[in-house]
């Protein structure tokens, strides 16, 4: 058989589901004793060995059939889940996702394992792993998982829009009669009633398996109904050999959207498996149900959404010259038409630019595994908040957003957060605390990283910058705090006094702050000494299509990215003052340098002045300029292009744009325009 | 025998004769908008839009430090896509394609009018024409753009 084809998806299916081994394993790690989740974990490593088994990488394969086993081991209460096994379950996955990305770069994802494949068949016999004993190894308890409904983030937004709309969510706990026959068949007619009265948003165990009888006698839905507890437990109960319908209202806040980790994670169905193979035959009655669930969305191939992009911004092109034309020709029909098909092409726009759109959860859902490691290096308690991860970006965006943060992360960690002696000792809480939090506002989407340790010195900073030669001791004292952290982000800049393998090289905060940069976005440092530092990303919603302000400066055309422009004005020559040879105005008591763009691009000038200028006011952080330009064309929303290989390093040029006519303007880079 | 050929395009500059491997040429274009762009040495004239991609266009006169000289009908633009860059070359005329056979070819001569001798690949004797074959990497050398940066 040809594998190739089918390795895509096999690489695609394997990263989600080493990231959901990682998500659980971490929930585990939190309440040893629930077995579902050790369930769900096995799951999960069960499909996997499948997959690799059938895809012939024999070392994966082998590797997961090592960890399902102490897994297995678990779960059947053979042994005591401790601390130290945790670890080494942990490194198993390492090694297996480094097996995969291996397997990705055309590898054969073999990776030398014997150090593990031994701890975890030591572990299986339940013997110790060189333990760190002073952890206190938890017993695994067994709870009645059988009623026990774990919903998913995507049921859980089901559930709460319903409760919105006006919906009762109940939980249903149907029993038959333990001489039922046909058990089946009286499912069959229960969940006739059941989706008459409203929808049925899960079943535990799931509908394949109730089909095949694959139940004691008791089975739990999810339903979304209009009716009343009352009718839906009287309707059910008609059909005979019932034994009991327990009818419960559904609190959605009981369930905490943490755990219900992320959407990538397969498990919509049941929650107890004896031997494995009712685990085969469930994997695949799993397969069956996710099917059924994600019936809405397919996947497609990222270069497909590119190509498409690619079309839409010549017919982006296309449409400005089109409503050119139809303003020369001042046709009313023609106007109509092109005024409506701009309206189309704008709601086509917001699609494709929504398509191309993924949640930060990409990005994120790697910090928890990273956070742990971290501080077991750094012998620090810390708890990772992560909040907003739903927020969605373009993926562009999300594929460069990942190292800066990872940065911000490890220096929050090593420089922020303090160990556990000195946060007593300053009287905070010995559990350190990092944020992650992301959300949307107006046409940026904002990532915080917050976290309450040490915050920055800034006597150290200036200290170091005064022996850097950054800047003079005179000098420091007139900076301000936001000042003094914009040091800490210039290039071979670390306050660390000793050098650590997580971070404190001084090669960093810079390259972070260049990275957003290139992205169109920028970077703020808020902290107060000793209560903790919050560092705010900033980032354009999509990298491709922009609104910009169109100039004229004598016959050329400049686009001004509309994301820096605060207003525009006309100001009155005689308004423009001069302090130390450079013009200014004072624009709203605030006294703005003036930058005549004509004079910054060399545009050939002829020597007539006229009375009033127009003003673009831009901003870049708290600093403002005015751009003199000849006259304001418009706003227009323009496909940001690059000039190419050949042309890089223009001075305040960061791209170009084709315009209506054809014709190219250039964008101006306004960062550079403010020193 | 056998002869190796080399399939040029050939093209006029200040009265001579230049060749390019023509595998190199995307595209030849009659003159068109090109939009200014500031802060960039002279002899980049700009960038122009070619069906949707903006390439940037070099005119070849000045890039050989020869005099100026306004455009005329017969004024052409070759779309040179080479090593991930797109660059148009503006030249005074481009006639044809033709294949060179390997064995006229000749080492540079150690100097050349005015053209600096890292351009010049070799000479080459063709029909009693001389057609003089420019190295590609050096005319789309950012080292050029890089000094010129540096002067600022």
């Amino acid at each position: 058989m040809e594998m190739s084809e089918y390795l895509d998806v096999f690489i695609e299916e394997s990263k989600e589901h080493i990231q959901a081994l990682n998500d659980h394993l971490l929930t585990l790690e939190k309440n040893p004793e629930d077995v579902s989740i050790v369930n769900e974990i096995f799951r999960s490593a069960h499909t996997l060995k499948g997959m690799s088994a059938t895809m012939g990488f024999q070392d994966l394969a082998d590797l997961t059939h090592k960890m399902e086993n102490v897994l297995d081991a678990i779960r059947n209460h053979k042994v005591k889940l401790n601390e130290a096994m945790l670890d080494v379950i942990f490194k198993a996955v390492d090694a297996l996702e480094a097996m995969v990305l291996d397997i990705i770069d055309g590898g054969e994802g073999k990776k030398d394992v014997k150090g593990l494949v031994n701890q975890l068949e030591a572990m299986e016999k339940g013997e110790n792993v060189e333990a760190a004993s002073s952890l206190v190894s938890t017993e695994v308890t067994n709870k009645s998982v059988n009623t026990d409904v774990t919903l998913d983030e995507f049921e859980l937004t089901v559930l709460q829009q319903s409760a919105e709309g006006g919906f009762n969510n109940y939980q249903v706990t149907v029993t038959l009669q333990e001489t039922t026959l046909l058990k089946a068949a009286r499912v069959y007619m229960v969940f006739e009633i059941l989706e008459k009265l409203g929808e049925v948003i899960k079943s535990t165990p799931s509908v394949p398996e109730l089909e095949e009888e694959k139940f004691d006698y008791s089975f739990t839905v999810v339903l979304v109904t209009k009716d009343s507890a009352e009718d839906v437990s009287a309707k059910i109960n008609k059909v005979s050999e019932i034994d009991t319908v327990e009818v419960e209202e559904l609190k959605i806040q009981a369930y905490d959207r943490d755990e219900t980790t992320s959407v990538s994670n397969d498990t919509k169905a049941p929650t107890e498996q004896d031997s494995s193979e009712e685990e085969q035959s469930t994997s695949t009655a799993n397969t069956k149900k996710k099917s059924q669930l994600s019936s809405k969305t397919i996947r497609v191939n990222i270069d497909r959404l590119d190509a498409l992009m690619n079309l839409f911004e010549e017919l982006v092109i296309d449409r400005g010259r089109l409503e050119q034309i139809s303003a020369t020709l001042k046709n009313n029909e023609l106007q109509e038409t092109v005024e409506h098909m701009s309206r189309i092409s704008g709601d086509l726009q917001n699609i494709i630019l929504k398509m191309r759109m993924v949640p930060v959860d990409q990005v994120f859902n790697r910090f928890p595994r990273m956070v742990r490691q971290l501080a077991k290096d750094l012998n620090k308690d810390i708890d990772l908040q992560i909040y907003g991860a739903e927020t969605e970006l373009d993926r562009t965006v999300i594929d460069e957003i990942g190292d800066p943060m990872v940065h911000l992360i490890r220096n929050a960690l090593d420089h922020g957060i303090e160990t556990p002696s000195e946060r007593e000792a300053k009287g905070k809480p010995s559990q350190g605390t990092l944020k992650l939090n992301a959300y949307h506002s107006g046409n940026h989407v904002f990532i915080e990283i917050a976290d309450d340790g040490a915050g920055i010195d800034r006597e150290r900073v200036l200290k170091k910058a005064i022996a850097n030669g950054v800047l003079t001791l005179e000098e420091s004292k007139s900076y301000s705090d936001q000042q003094v952290f914009q040091l800490i982000m210039a290039s071979g800049f670390s306050t660390a006094d000793t050098i650590s393998d997580i971070s404190g090289r001084g090669v960093g905060l810079d390259v972070v702050k260049n990275t957003i940069e290139s992205l169109g976005g920028n970077i703020t440092i808020d902290s107060k000494y000793n209560e903790g530092s919050t560092f705010v990303i900033q980032l354009p919603l999509t990298l491709s299509i922009i609104s910009v302000m169109l100039t004229e400066v004598k016959n050329e055309k400049y686009a001004i990215p509309l994301s820096s422009i605060i207003e525009t004005a006309i100001v009155n020559k005689k308004d423009i003052l001069s302090a130390h040879h450079q013009p200014v105005i004072d624009f709203r008591g605030r006294v703005v340098p003036l930058v005549s763009l004509s004079d910054v691009f060399g545009v050939p000038r002829e020597t007539e002045e006229e009375d009033f200028h127009s003003v673009v006011i831009i901003r870049q952080g708290e600093k403002m300029a005015g751009l003199i330009v000849d006259s304001f064309i418009g706003q227009q929303e323009v496909v940001l292009k690059s000039l190419g290989n050949y042309l890089t390093d223009v001075f305040a040029i960061s791209g170009a744009t084709i315009l209506g006519d054809g014709q190219v303007a250039l964008i101006v880079d306004t960062d550079a325009l403010i020193k | 025998m056998a002869l190796e050929f080399l399939k040029s395009i050939v093209f006029e500059l200040n009265d001579e004769e230049y060749a390019l491997p023509v595998d190199l040429v995307g595209a030849i274009e009659r003159v068109m908008p090109i939009t200014r762009i500031p802060g960039v040495p002279p002899f980049v004239k700009g960038v122009l839009n070619l069906r949707g991609v903006v390439t940037p266009v070099i005119d070849l006169r000045e890039r050989f430090s020869f005099e100026r000289q306004e455009e005329t009908e017969a004024t052409r633009i070759i779309i040179i896509q080479h090593d991930e860059k797109d660059v148009g070359l503006i030249v005074d005329a481009c006639y044809d394609v033709i294949d060179i056979p390997n064995d006229t070819i000749e080492p540079a001569p150690e100097t050349i009018g005015t053209v600096k001798i890292d351009y010049i690949n070799g000479v080459a004797k063709y029909d009693e024409r001389l057609l003089i074959l420019l190295n590609i990497n050096e005319i789309l050398s950012t080292d050029v753009l890089n000094e010129f940066y540096e002067m600022k």
